[in-house]
């Protein structure tokens, strides 16, 4: 974001800065992430090349008829959405971090739960509820009457309400786990100098969590674009709901991706608009972590209306969508239906919490020395390259899986053109191993925004002395960033695992024959309408993704006692 | 360092164990399929009575055709089995499917379900119709030559419900409209609905239950999804009413199924194929409500219910070319 304009080479600012923090040029890190950009984008590329040489037929059409309209529900979509989870998001996170009102200390860690609810469920749920033939309305029906009014549920600002309720979590944990490393000095300090709480509030700390909340909600926005389940429960027409209906319809594939591509072109503009709103700002807890903000025991009507709020989201997100699975899954059991004792269960589930572990471990593992890389050599190419990583977030699932395809397929071409015979054969007819990659690719976002986060609390003073001190890069690495971005990891590690468990295109389309998860089993049944017996495979998804939002509470509420 | 490099480890070898798993034992015929009813059961059955096992992939239709053709002659599939005929057209097309001379399946599938060039084979038939509630329309205010095509005019305003233009069964329904009426015609009707502010539901079954629930009169959904419910709840209000009987008969699509042009067991992936068309049928098409293809099979009890009902013959290469239009024509006129 510099605009700095050309001046002697030995003065730049940036070299400047290189200076001060003692990193040099260190081009094997740089390399390490030139390499992992180029691993994650050519897949994108790969289906994406089309929008290099668009078809102007398809888009003189487009234009013509869907598109204005398409871009019109997109950019509509996402302001909502940004409405709603910053609002829940940053707004839950300093209600709970910096007060006490009966409840708050259990809310700090409850309000993570809607996290491991998938979002195309809670849609479903929330359909079920308020459509025409659901309780409310059927209720209204009988009291008032068939012509009684009711809001518009399958509309833009339903779909809004249900996608925020689905992804504050990633707001709030990012600007949760900002407010506990924030020193409390500079809060205190404005205090002491006569500013109110809310002043402090909005002058200091919204500032200083400012990167986590731009981190949170570039990964809402991302996950927002690729949304193609949601959306159309409630007949919002996004761009990527024009992929899907130009690849199946058409049967044009390659028009499809054309139009991935501008799905990729929004997701550039949320990772740039996201760097804008860091801005230059740098700001670096002093010394070790920070002991986190002093909190305010409310008193009063707030004590209740505080706890209040919390009780209404934890329910819309979590509560009704969980109680109604059950009383599905319940039902199921009742009628004999179930299928909790069919023997296949307890594969699935293996199967699931391997890919979700391998992801997991993968992309923090990948993230971590993306940013610690960035740390270290500090140069233009480096940093473009580590948000190049993050581009696979904003594709389609089903855009990225196809991408791995073709990218395997090209790889097995050119080894037998090498003369290795079969080439890689078994990667091509689906693995684990492509699932991975899909992975990788699709959720390194994740990761590196959490664990970047984090860093960029990291002063660079501290990096410098260690270097100074003669540790080497990888001795940096292991024992003063990891510890000091350890929150950012474990969030890197919750986010994927859970995501990796819940996502479904990837899955379908790579695995292996005889290799199913419990997403893909859900798929099954729900694709068929039969809620019934796809509640219980959702919720044990539901139950395994609470595995690590509590692994990760229990470390936050250590901290918290600290 | 050394917890990075346990966890570099940890996922190498989760990784190889994966692999592990997967090229285990394998299965003699492995079936693609975008069809998931009951398959499990029919395939059990076909290993019971032949020896022959089978294993089968789930997914999308157009994604498994994607992942077939990127395979290319790797593939370890054998069928490639969808729920649609423009996907069965489109691979014929795209050279992935195998001719079979298979006396049997001609005999056992008619005509006017089958690829012409024999590449493919209707299975089973689900009918796309006119489903309304007895307690608020006389089925005489139905047009019986043209059903589909009347609900575009003015006496239908506000009292239906479709499925959105991103479902294959819509894209197929106004394909076959263009088919019939050619494209000007059609895209008046489907104006004409879109002009009815007719409802649009991304989902059958809530088609259904919001006609049951009296707030919309009629809609168009697949039969098997009716039978479902009155299995579930037999006072449902709502009726079938077979379209285009005085005319060229209700709309049906197939789910169907062909041999693998890179299959490495033909012969016996074409054996699966007639067991499904003939013996198979019931096995195949009762678990959903579906209409066998083969007319000496009987449908089950439940839609047996609804009537005889005369179909219009598929014709995959109309739909399938005629589907991208169908899209293009719902765009322009502002059906969602």
């Amino acid at each position: 974001m510099s605009t700095t304009a050309p001046a002697p080479p030995r003065a730049t600012p940036e070299r400047l800065a290189r200076a001060r923090r003692g990193t040099g040029r260190r081009f094997g890190w740089t390399l390490l992430v030139g390499a992992v950009a180029v691993f994650v984008v050519i897949p994108v590329a790969e289906v994406t090349a089309g929008v290099l040489t668009p078809t102007p037929d398809l888009w003189a059409r487009l234009w013509s008829t869907v598109l204005p309209g398409m871009l019109g529900d997109t950019l509509a979509l996402m302001f909502g959405v940004t409405v709603g989870t910053l609002v829940l998001g940053a707004g839950l996170a300093w209600l709970v971090t910096v007060h006490s009102f009966p409840g708050s200390r259990i809310f700090r860690w409850l309000l993570v739960l809607p996290l491991a609810m998938p979002a195309y469920v809670l849609g479903f749920v929330f359909l079920a509820i308020f459509d025409a033939p659901g309780p409310i309305q059927t209720g209204l029906r009988a009291m008032f009457g068939q012509d009684v009014w009711f809001p518009d549920v399958r509309s833009l600002p339903a779909a809004a309400l249900v996608l925020s309720l689905a992804l504050y979590p990633y707001v709030y944990l990012l600007v949760r786990s900002a407010l506990l490393e924030q020193a409390p000095a500079t809060f205190d300090a404005a205090r002491t100098l006569g500013a109110s709480r809310t002043r402090a509030a909005v002058r200091v700390v919204l500032p200083l969590a400012r990167p986590s909340l731009a981190a949170g909600l570039a990964l809402v926005l991302m996950e927002t674009l690729t949304d193609f389940a949601t959306v159309s429960y409630f007949n919002v027409q996004t761009v990527s709901v024009g992929v899907y209906q130009v690849w199946k319809g058409q049967f044009d594939r390659a028009a499809a991706t054309e139009l991935a591509g501008l799905v990729l072109l929004f997701a550039v503009a949320v990772i740039a608009v996201e760097r804008l709103l860091r801005g230059r700002a740098r700001y670096h807890q002093k010394g070790g972590r920070g002991r986190g903000l002093a909190t305010v025991r409310l008193t009063g009507a707030h004590r209740w209306l505080a706890t209040g709020t919390c009780v209404a989201v934890l329910a819309a997100a979590f509560g009704l969508p969980a109680a109604q699975l059950l009383w599905w899954a319940g039902g199921d059991l009742l009628t004999g239906a179930t299928n909790l004792l069919d023997p296949r269960y307890a594969g699935y589930l293996t199967n699931s919490l391997i890919v979700g572990a391998v992801a997991a471990a993968s992309c923090a593992v990948i993230g971590l020395l993306v940013a610690h890389s960035t740390r270290m050599t500090g140069g233009k190419i480096t940093t473009i390259a580590a948000h190049a990583t993050t581009v696979g977030y904003a594709i389609p699932g089903v855009v990225v899986a196809i991408g791995v395809l073709i990218a395997f397929a090209h790889l097995d071409t050119a080894l037998e053109a090498l003369g290795v015979p079969g080439g890689t054969g078994l990667l091509v007819t689906g693995s684990v191993i492509g699932i991975m990659y899909a992975y990788i690719v699709r959720f390194l976002a994740l990761s590196y925004h959490s664990i970047d986060a984090s860093f960029t609390k990291v002063s660079p003073a501290m990096t410098a002395s260690a270097l100074s001190l003669g540790a080497s890069p990888a001795r940096v690495l292991g024992r003063v960033h990891l510890p000091l971005v350890r929150t950012g990891v474990v969030t890197a590690l919750v986010l994927v695992t859970i995501d990796a468990l819940k996502e479904l295109p990837i899955v379908l389309l790579l695995r292996p024959f005889g290799f199913d998860t419990l997403s893909v089993w859900t798929y099954q049944l729900a694709s068929e309408n039969r809620w019934e017996s796809a509640a219980l495979p959702a919720l044990t998804i539901v139950a395994v993704a609470l595995v690590p939002v509590v692994l990760l509470i229990g470390k936050d509420r250590l901290e918290g006692a600290r | 360092m050394r917890p990075l490099v346990l966890a570099m480890v940890a996922a190498l070898m989760f990784g190889l164990a994966g692999c592990g798993i997967l090229f285990g034992e394998e299965a003699d015929i492995q079936v693609y399929t975008g069809r998931h009813y009951d398959l499990e059961q029919a395939f059990t059955k076909f290993t019971d009575e032949t020896g022959i096992t089978v294993e089968f992939l789930n997914g999308e239709d157009a994604e498994l055709r994607e992942r077939i053709s990127a395979e290319g002659e790797d593939t370890p599939g054998d069928i490639y089995m969808t729920v649609d005929a423009g996907n069965l057209w489109k691979a014929g097309e795209e050279g992935l499917l195998a001719k079979l001379n298979s006396t049997q399946l001609n005999d056992a599938v008619p005509e006017a379900l089958r690829d012409p060039e024999q590449r493919w084979y209707g299975l089973s038939m689900r009918a796309r119709t006119v489903m309304y509630n007895p307690k608020k329309v006389d089925p005489s205010e139905f047009d019986t030559t043209n059903t589909y095509a009347d609900l575009a005019k003015p006496k239908w305003q506000g009292r239906l419900c479709m499925r959105d233009s991103t479902e294959s069964y819509t894209q197929s329904l106004v394909a076959s409209l263009i088919a019939a009426h050619g494209e000007k015609r059609a895209k008046d009707i489907v104006k004409g609905w879109v002009e009815n502010d007719t409802e649009i539901i991304d989902n059958d079954i809530q088609i259904l239950e919001n006609i049951d629930a009296g707030t919309c009169d009629v809609g168009i959904t697949n039969h098997y999804y009716l039978a479902r419910l009155l299995a579930e709840n037999p006072d449902l209000s709502v009726t079938p009413f077979w379209a285009n009987q005085g005319g060229r008969g209700t709309h049906v699509n197939i789910s169907g199924a062909g041999v693998l042009a890179n299959s490495d067991n033909k012969k016996q992936a074409q054996r699966l194929i007639e067991w499904l068309a003939t013996k198979g049928q019931n096995a195949f098409v009762d678990g959903n409500h579906e209409y066998p293809v083969n007319p000496d099979v009987e449908p089950e009890p439940t839609i047996k219910k609804f009537g005889e009902f005369d179909y219009e013959p598929i014709n995959a290469r109309a739909y399938g070319a005629l589907n991208s239009k169908a899209v293009q024509l719902m765009n322009e006129v502002g059906y969602e």
